[in-house]
């Protein structure tokens, strides 16, 4: 699959430009309200844009401008959404709905159910064919609804937050048959889950008010995030601002000194970031003196246990939330607790600074 | 889970060395005061007293005799055969409007609404007198039917036609509820399948909506076979053309007040069995 997506629609705020290349799985990112759903129902066709212009794989989805007016409707596009609720046609049975996109395009009732069977016998619930949806768990609905999405073949399959609905527990066997399923499938996926982002996308597109905010390779994206949102979701904490002379300085006046990203090379005064692990945070009482390490006064703003670690987060007086990983052993000695003045403590080597 | 909770509400628990005991559902602390019981009691008295009145002056001995007489008959067949085809015009005009004002988005959709829901508050008289003008002699589009050899005024399609028009807007307004209720997710996801709009009207939403149809139309049947005002205004009286049985009801009310109370008892249980029919579609759609 490869995508040239613009759409418009003003009603909701949305202005958006996204490719994705041919064999990208793209994963979206973005707060509630963002525009990821919007996205998607663009995409798939159950919601109209003012304008723009939408080519998959060399097939134009619609083009609606001052002098076009092209659209396809849903159901000529190919493309599945599956979505956070099973949404199973509670009056057929499992193996019914699943045959429902191949009967809906003509194929006969025995082709359509051995196709079915396949796809039941895919997800793991090959046995669950002669029941009705209403008999299902939440984990067991939701295999059903990939079986009845990927029966239909579809040349773009959307997924909307496919595992935020089911327990703790189901989610990742769901996310083992979604890995296998999916592998060499053009799919879209809105997440809020850095796991789903890591094992199930080669693309993170980052939504923030209807716009895209960031997009790139996966792991790149990860690793140095560019938006507060993004740098959340890969749990690593992110200054934005410009650069001097071997540091990032934002406008209020934090400066963080690092070293600048392999294969990239920064001016002074370029837009830059600097991205550093909790991991490589230390904490003091009182700013250690003469070292050259950078010494950020925060005050303690909660704390939360994270295996043998416990991760402080801290606010830096300037809006910026920060967040530390240090033992037990340590937040017991130092005393720490919401409220409490501290420095936290970074080595140059362990920023990373790139441009934005 | 609706189904699960019902079914472990009277559940069989078969604990060991004890018999199966059915389990009652606990009574859960309404929280109304005890004072409301009395306008809830009074309302619910308003509603039976007459009906027990009226099933008290019933002269059972000649019951048979007065139910059977051959005006009777012929009121009752007349009724039943115009309400059952008021009920097929009603699910053929109704179902499309109720989809095009849940689904469709289009420019006085609301006016449209109001307008199709008028008949319900509107005194059926007045509909007659407006149906009369319409398709009367001197009416609207009367007048040209006239000229092809068609009279409607006071012939059985009137009746028909009286009844459709203040049976309609109750199967539009349950079933456009019932469509609303489901919501469009069920048919967006069958349209993503690949399923064009004909396909999922008849393979997703009518089935979804059945159960929700099925009572409309009962509903919509129970309405038909009330309707009085319209008709005597639009279909006069004719005894097997136009005379449904509340006009008989009406006019023997005076020569024989006893068949009145017979005929009328008829209607009463119709009214019960539309009742139950109604509650156990909405029971069934719930499971």
């Amino acid at each position: 699959m490869s995508l040239a997506f613009t759409a418009e629609l003003a009603e909701r705020g949305f202005e958006a430009q996204i490719e994705v290349r041919p064999g990208e799985r793209v994963a979206v990112l973005g707060h509630n309200g963002s525009g990821k759903s919007t996205l998607l129902n663009l995409l798939a066709g159950t919601l109209r844009p003012d304008s723009g212009k939408a080519v998959l794989s060399g097939r134009t989805l619609f083009h609606l401008g001052s002098r076009t007016n092209r659209w396809l409707p849903p159901h000529a596009r190919g493309i599945s959404l599956l979505a956070q609720d099973a949404l199973l046609f509670p009056h057929l049975s499992v193996i019914d709905n699943v045959a429902f996109g191949p009967r809906a395009k003509g194929a006969s009732k025995a082709e359509a159910h051995q196709g079915a069977e396949r796809w039941l016998a895919e997800v793991g619930v090959a046995d669950l064919a002669g029941r009705r949806p209403g008999q299902l768990s939440g984990g067991q609905a939701q295999r059903v609804a990939i079986a009845r999405a990927l029966a239909a073949d579809p040349k773009l399959l959307l997924l909307d937050e496919p595992m935020a609905a089911l327990d703790v527990a189901v989610a990742p066997l769901l996310r083992r048959v979604l890995r296998r399923v999916l592998n060499g499938r053009a799919t879209m996926m809105v997440t809020h889950d850095l796991l789903d982002a890591m094992l199930l996308s080669d693309r993170i597109i980052v939504m923030e008010r209807g716009q895209v905010a960031e997009s790139g390779p996966t792991e790149e994206v990860l690793r140095h995030p560019r938006t507060r949102f993004t740098a959340r979701i890969a749990g690593l904490n992110l200054i934005r601002g410009h650069y001097r002379e071997g540091a990032v300085y934002d406008d209020t006046g934090l400066s963080v000194e690092g070293a600048v990203k392999e294969g990239e090379s920064l001016a002074d005064g370029a837009l830059a970031a600097a991205v550093f692990a909790p991991s490589g945070v230390s904490i003091f009482l009182e700013p250690p003196a003469g070292s050259p390490r950078n010494n950020l006064s925060v005050r303690v703003a909660e704390l939360e246990p994270l295996g043998d670690l416990v991760r402080v987060r801290s606010d830096d007086h300037h809006g910026h939330i920060l967040a530390a990983d240090v033992t037990a052993r340590s937040v017991a000695a130092l005393d720490l607790y919401p409220g409490r003045e501290v420095t936290y403590s970074i080595k140059a080597a362990a920023v990373t600074l790139f441009p934005l | 889970m609706t189904s699960l909770t019902a079914r472990s509400a009277q559940a069989r628990l078969a604990l060991p060395g004890r018999a199966p005991a059915v389990v009652r559902a606990p009574r859960v602390y309404s929280g109304l005061p005890r004072w409301l019981m009395l306008p809830a009691a009074a309302g619910a008295a308003l509603v039976l007293f007459p009906l027990v009145a009226m099933g008290a002056r019933v002269d059972w001995a000649e019951f048979g005799q007065l139910v059977a007489s051959e005006s009777s008959l012929a009121a009752l067949a007349l009724s039943l055969q115009t309400s059952a085809t008021t009920t097929v015009v009603c699910l053929v005009l109704g179902v499309p409007l109720a989809l095009v004002l849940a689904r469709a988005q289009f420019r006085g959709q609301q006016l449209l609404r109001s307008l199709v829901l008028l008949p319900l508050v509107l005194p059926p008289v007045v509909g007659g007198i407006a149906l009369l003008y319409t398709f009367g002699r001197q009416g609207l589009l009367g007048s040209s039917l006239e000229l092809l050899g068609i009279q409607v005024a006071f012939s059985t399609v009137a009746v028909v036609l009286a009844q459709t028009f203040v049976a309609l807007p109750f199967l539009v307004l349950s079933l456009e509820g019932t469509l609303r209720t489901f919501g469009q997710r069920y048919e967006l996801v069958a349209a993503t399948l690949g399923a064009g709009p004909s396909v999922v009207l008849a393979k997703v939403t009518l089935p979804l909506v059945l159960p929700g149809l099925a009572s409309a139309a009962v509903l919509s049947f129970a309405r038909a076979l009330g309707e009085f005002g319209a008709t005597i205004t639009f279909a006069g009286s004719l005894q097997g053309v136009t005379r449904t049985l509340p006009l008989e009801i009406f006019l023997q009310r005076v020569d024989d007040p006893d068949a009145a109370i017979a005929l009328s008892l008829v209607l009463v249980v119709v009214a019960v069995v539309v009742t139950a029919v109604t509650s156990r579609i909405s029971n069934w759609a719930i499971r």
